[in-house]
């Protein structure tokens, strides 16, 4: 069975296995994937690993609503996203993205959009365990239909260096 | 009329529990089940600005009505993807 372009698992993700999923067509002269990685500090805190949970059929509604954003914006460039839940250790993925089009540019402002969005509207949240106690990372209060918020990830997917 | 609460991240430790069934108004809405989990649980009216509600697994507004069996969820701000 292929992969699926959505996922929301606590399975380790696989990027090779995504960018099979994604980049299937001979017309793919570029692959762009980004992966989110535990790193072991934030904010001066001595990270010792991650919680991620989510609201699993909600997070996936919004990574599909984020494809059909993308594909309206982009339509030629064929995107992928898989988020994991559950515990991560420091140096293990927590999102992966896939974006693949016939030129570079298009593919790296897909997988630009595709980040700063899943930021911005999937219901999935970070508890920060560290040297010291433990807090929930808590960023934008997600709306799909913020405007303001989709224009900014439409800015940043341009690579305005200001933002 | 019984409606399923859902809560996620810092709200699910303030209630202290993910999942919890309350009574509510045949002609509730979203607010009205929001105002009684706050009258409840009074830390939760922090997060009275800042939260989304789904109801159904489906985003929603808070003046959206609420229907017998439906399941309702609050969810502070995300922070999935990665930090910056």
């Amino acid at each position: 069975m292929p992969l699926s372009r959505i996922a929301v698992t606590e399975a380790p993700l696989n990027i090779t296995a995504l960018i099979q999923a994604v980049s299937t067509s001979p017309g793919h002269g570029a692959v762009v994937s980004f992966l989110g990685i535990v790193r072991n500090e934030n904010l001066q805190r001595r990270v010792t690993h991650l919680e991620y949970e989510g609201y699993e059929p909600l997070a996936v509604r919004a990574l599909n609503l984020i494809l059909d954003e993308a594909r309206e914006r982009w339509p030629a460039v064929e995107l992928g996203i898989h988020h994991r839940l559950g515990r991560l250790a420091i140096g293990e993925s927590s999102v992966a993205i896939v974006a693949a089009s016939a030129h570079r540019a298009d593919a790296f402002a897909t997988c630009r959009y595709a980040i700063e969005r899943i930021k911005q509207i999937v219901p999935i949240w970070k508890h920060e365990f560290f040297d010291g106690g433990d807090v929930w990372i808590e960023g934008a209060t997600a709306d799909p239909e913020d405007e303001a918020a989709r224009q900014t990830a439409l800015v940043q997917a341009r690579g305005d260096p200001t933002i | 009329m019984p409606v399923t609460v859902r809560l996620f991240a810092r709200l699910r430790d303030i209630v202290g529990a993910s999942e919890l069934e309350r009574d509510v108004p045949a002609n509730a809405s979203v607010k009205t089940v929001w105002n009684e989990l706050v009258a409840e649980f009074p830390p939760l009216g922090a997060y009275a600005t800042s939260i989304s509600v789904a109801v159904n697994a489906d985003y929603a507004r808070m003046d959206a009505q609420v229907a017998d069996g439906d399941e309702v969820a609050f969810l502070p701000p995300v922070s999935g993807g990665s930090q910056k």
